[in-house]
């Protein structure tokens, strides 16, 4: 294994994360390389003096400011809650419904009755009915059509 | 994760607590203020819960949080940085606001001898300065790879990039250490 090869395997053999074959195979380079060996040295001491650093601790606040932000979170709607009417809405609907009924059955119950004088064609009925031209018009009508049909024959 | 999507509260609580700390350390780490990692961890486990109907066991749950919580920091990380390009040009970046954070407050206990603890704090602001320096993606990287103890394969889903770009990722944010930190490693080498 030559030095530039090693390079992208020199992290992973200080994590301990190489296969088998590679390790021992980055070993045996490691056992005639000087230059790569204290590259190997020092990326160790790298990861110790990152241990070094301290870990801090979350506040006590913490955790109460999460569950409050939770807490104020809207309730999640799944889609078919979109059929699910609020109170509000469904009251309303009922009192709808509930009202077209009630003027449906009063309605059906008592019609409205009509004056028949109050209706200007029926008024002058009887004039109309013995009226003598109007007659006599109902009458001539099918004489005529008779006449023409025999004319086109 | 199934039991909170199944509508368990108290294991949501479990997973809170169980991720509070590492997460909260991640974040410092990446955004370098305490009251700052508080609130974007906050947030990582709100949208947690958020998405816990949607959720899908197809990656591990961890790799899932890391993703969300790397994400935010990588966006705080960029929004801070203009922000401080707006306040000044040349005003280098310190963390000394913060070094505080980590110190504990008996000293006198822990450390016997103040001079070895003042060798210590300063070994300390150098290593954290070093990871500072280094890019947004590599730092994200090398915090995965070393403190969350995350595999290639993780971390490479959370970055969004093969596994052969991340050890090449990872390889050059450690080389960059070891030369920032280079006093330290061979102080180390001869002890």
């Amino acid at each position: 294994m030559s030095c530039s090869r090693m390079e992208s395997k020199i992290l992973g053999y200080v994590d301990g994360r190489l296969k088998e074959g590679e390790r021992l195979e980055m070993e045996k380079h490691l056992s005639t390389c000087g230059a790569c060996q204290l590259r190997v040295n020092e990326f160790r001491s790298v990861h110790a003096l990152l241990d070094e650093l301290p870990m801090i601790e979350p506040s006590a606040a913490f955790d109460l400011r999460v569950r409050a932000r939770v807490a104020a979170e809207p309730a999640k709607q799944s889609w078919w809650a979109w059929f699910t009417p609020s109170p509000r809405v469904a009251f309303a609907a009922s009192m709808l419904l509930l009202a077209t009924v009630w003027v449906g059955r009063y309605s059906m119950s008592d019609p409205p009755q009509i004056d028949q004088a109050d209706i200007p064609v029926l008024e002058n009925y009887d004039v109309i009915s013995s009226f003598e031209p109007l007659t006599e018009l109902s009458q001539a009508e099918p004489a005529d059509n008779a006449d023409q049909q025999s004319q086109d024959m | 994760m199934l039991d909170v999507k199944a509508g368990d509260e108290q294991s949501f609580a479990l997973l809170l607590h169980r991720y509070r700390r590492p997460l909260v350390n991640f974040l410092y780490r990446m955004v370098r203020n305490r009251e700052q990692a508080e609130d974007l961890a906050q947030e990582v486990f709100l949208r947690v819960y958020r998405a816990r109907e949607d959720y899908v066991p197809s990656a591990k749950f961890t790799t899932w949080l890391f993703r969300i919580a790397t994400n935010l920091a990588l966006n705080s990380v960029r929004d801070n940085r203009y922000q401080r390009m707006e306040i000044s040009l040349d005003a280098p970046v310190t963390a000394d606001a913060e070094d505080g954070d980590e110190k504990t407050l008996d000293v006198a206990e822990k450390h016997p001898n103040i001079e070895q603890h003042l060798v210590e704090d300063v070994q300390r602001k150098m290593i954290r300065h070093a990871i500072e320096k280094l890019p947004e993606k590599q730092r994200a990287a090398v915090l995965l790879h070393k403190y969350q103890e995350l595999d290639y394969g993780e971390i490479s889903k959370i970055l969004d990039c093969s596994e052969s770009a991340l050890k090449s990722l990872l390889f050059r944010a450690y080389e960059t250490l070891r030369v920032e930190l280079a006093p330290l490693v061979a102080q180390r080498a001869r002890q």
